[in-house]
């Protein structure tokens, strides 16, 4: 049950770009109705949830996206499988332009979609409570490949239930049937039903007991392993971010604050955000330590901070933070962080 | 479904054969605050009786911070829930005692206990917005706390609301005394709950999952605030969660659970360091670190069982790389073993169950 032959491939970092996103924005409406903005002269409010943000994600890597709620994490990835249309930027997968995602439908969109997947957080919910396990997982099926017999359809059922530890037999029950962590591998046979290229895997534990935490974060690693899959990973836990990742991207208010290879963020972050949240994380290792704490909570992404917006809870601030956003730096050891003061060299 | 008779019976017999646990170490010299004896907590079901709390004994001392651990559906809220008597119907305590400064309380009649919350035990839920008000300020439900357990008038009531919200750390806390729960964020929501559950100044309070609905950076700070008004006020603190690195941090002993029973109690070092208990052992091992480096993580094979096919023995047994004969006949008591105390065969201080071993001849480890 146990391979230590599971090393990752380094390699992935010289592989192909799968995905580009440059410049992402979503900006929410957030206004109150028109009578009462008439009313109380109030004007109009957007939440810019995401607000230029770009990465790159090579095949066969696995990015992550860290940060506390609010932060925009979660609104990336719906703008990378196209739930949210863009309001600014461009998305490219695989060569192909697909900003409009969104906006597409039918084949159109299909010829796209089938190459990448999402799992949700919360298993509960993802599933529908009155299909049959076979039907969920079927359905990607009968829709991308309508052409696929019944009986090659329960087939494959069958061989998806088995490669995420389940029992062929598991497709005639129902989800309320299961665990949330047998619910969980249910959602991942889901999104492999059509040997997806990419998986977008929003907080896939955060709701698992830590001993499921682990059977899911194995068997997801295995699958990368056997299919080759790339990963875009969303988590507010450092550690399962730590575990599972080639490449960190570290967000604040909309924005990357900083984004490294994933080793790098752990031993020497850049960005004052960074430090923070990895001094912030509890810690085995920690047992009885007495830790500095950070004053302060994310501010209301609806009137963010002027210039960079961690500035009121950075202890490194000068006039030069309050006044002008910080753009993202490349530096020499691999890592780009957003920071004047790393820029400027009067941060390590 | 349920265990069989028979099965009762024989634990049953074990129970009154065996010796009632005095002081536990760790605890010794010191009057506990909470001491709870043999707790046995059932839901009679048409299917039969589940047994959601079996036999669990521990000590909280003045001031200190007991964690309490385990999965979802081990048993740690219910273990506070039974405390403060919050069980919801038709559970209830069936067997043990838990006393609250020396004084037994599982048996008081209601009204006699009703008064107890809030002035002796205290409550910090983990949804910091259902545990207050929405219609009312903090301000009012402070006075309102604060005189419903101590004699004050509303003006004296007000200055001391003042001083609670300044104590947890709430910026201007004049003007926010009128504010309304909605007006708060989340770890400022968390602060006023700590200030409400501190209001009357109880000895003992339980935190059942404070920081799980908040930010990791909210959350250190909330559990350092936690952490260090118990000490100040000498407040004892059953600290509920299934965050292992909460617990590293915050508490002075942990208590592990496991299918309605506590399998192992010892300090935070230890437990953490150098677990004794096999499900412990797999545990620590499953959780991904920050430091460590690890290809694979450590998994425990299948889950928990439900409460209604806990098998005999040992309740882990069908989980354990150790388990043997005996793991699936005898349930094993807490032990001691090393510097904590656990409930496996492997620390019979008599007979101690060898460690099954590989074919090269090691212990079979969770670690790999």
């Amino acid at each position: 049950m146990c391979a230590d032959t599971a090393v990752k491939p380094t390699t992935a970092a010289q592989g192909e770009i799968l995905l580009e996103a440059h410049d992402l924005a979503r900006y929410f409406d957030v206004s109150k109705p028109w009578l009462n903005r008439v009313i109380e002269r109030s004007e109009r409010l957007t939440l810019k949830a995401v607000d230029g943000v770009g990465f790159s994600i090579r095949r066969g890597e696995t990015l992550s996206l860290v940060g506390e709620s609010g932060c925009g994490k979660s609104t990336v990835a719906r703008l990378v499988v196209g739930l949210y249309g863009l309001t600014r930027g461009k998305l490219v997968f695989d060569g192909e332009d697909i900003s409009d995602l969104a906006s597409r439908t039918g084949r159109q969109a299909a010829s796209v979609r089938k190459r990448f997947q999402m799992i949700f957080q919360d298993p509960y919910a993802s599933l529908n409570p009155l299909w049959r396990v076979g039907t969920i997982i079927g359905e990607p099926l009968r829709f991308f490949r309508p052409e696929m017999s019944s009986t090659d359809r329960r087939r494959r059922v069958g061989e998806l239930l088995e490669q995420v530890g389940m029992s062929a037999m598991d497709a005639n029950r129902y989800p309320h049937e299961f665990s949330g962590g047998q619910r969980q591998r249910i959602s991942i046979a889901r999104a492999l039903a059509n040997e997806p290229e990419f998986m977008i895997c929003d907080e896939p534990t955060s709701a698992l007991d830590v001993s499921v935490q682990a059977q899911i974060l194995n068997l997801m690693r295995d699958l990368q392993d056997e299919y080759g899959l790339t990963y875009l990973f969303i988590s507010h836990d450092m550690a399962v971010v730590k575990h599972m990742s080639d490449r960190i991207a570290v967000m604040y208010l909309g924005r990357i604050a900083e984004i490294a290879p994933a080793d790098q963020l752990f031993e020497s972050p850049h960005h004052p955000y960074s430090k923070m949240l990895l001094e912030a994380v509890p810690s085995l290792e920690g047992a009885g330590k007495e830790r500095s704490v950070i004053q302060g909570e994310v501010p209301n992404p609806v009137h963010p901070p002027s210039g960079c917006a961690f500035h009121p809870r950075c202890p490194h601030a000068n006039a030069r933070c309050k006044a002008e956003a910080p753009r993202l730096i490349a530096r020499s050891d691999g890592s780009e962080v957003a920071c004047h003061g790393v820029e400027e060299g009067r941060l390590p | 479904m349920s265990s069989t008779p028979s099965s009762d019976n024989q634990r049953l017999d074990q129970r009154s054969a065996a010796p009632v646990a005095g002081h536990e170490p760790g605890t010794a010299g010191q009057e506990p605050v909470l001491s709870v004896r043999r707790l046995r907590v059932e839901f009679p079901t048409r299917h039969g009786t589940l047994v959601a709390l079996d036999d669990v004994s521990f000590d909280i001392a003045p001031g200190e911070v007991l964690g309490v651990v385990g999965e979802s559906g081990a048993g740690k809220s219910m273990t506070g829930n039974a405390v403060i008597r919050l069980l919801e119907p038709p559970g209830r305590i069936a067997e043990g005692e838990i006393h609250l400064s020396g004084k037994r309380i599982d048996n008081l009649p209601e009204d006699e206990f009703v008064p107890l919350r809030g002035r002796h035990i205290g409550m910090i839920f983990q949804d910091p917005l259902t545990s207050l008000n929405p219609l009312f300020s903090i301000g009012d439900q402070l006075v309102e706390t604060i005189r419903a357990h101590l004699p004050m008038n509303e003006r004296e009531a007000r200055e001391e609301a003042l001083k609670l919200l300044c104590e947890v750390g709430i910026p201007a806390p004049e003007s926010r005394l009128d504010s309304y729960p909605h007006q708060f964020s989340g770890g400022m929501r968390q602060r006023v709950v700590i200030a409400l559950a501190l209001a009357a100044r109880p000895e003992f309070i339980i935190a059942d999952e404070p920081t799980t609905a908040l930010d990791v950076s909210v959350q250190a700070q909330i559990l350092a605030l936690l952490k260090r008004l118990c000490a100040d006020h000498g407040t004892a603190v059953m600290l509920v969660t299934h965050d292992m690195g909460v617990i590293a941090e915050t508490a002075d002993r942990v208590a592990v659970m496991y299918a309605g029973r506590l399998i192992e109690i010892g300090p935070v070092d230890e437990v953490v360091r150098n677990p004794q208990h096999p499900y412990t052992k797999g545990l620590m091992a499953s959780i991904p670190g920050i430091t460590k480096k690890l290809e694979r993580l450590y998994q425990i094979e299948g889950s928990m069982p439900r409460l209604a096919a806990i098998p005999s023995g040992c309740a882990f047994n069908p989980r354990c790389p150790h388990a043997q004969k005996r793991c699936r006949d005898e349930r094993p008591d807490l032990m001691p073993a090393e510097g904590s105390r656990a409930a496996c065969w492997l620390h019979d201080p008599v007979d101690p169950l060898p460690p099954r071993q590989d074919v090269e001849g090691r212990e079979v480890s969770h670690v790999r």
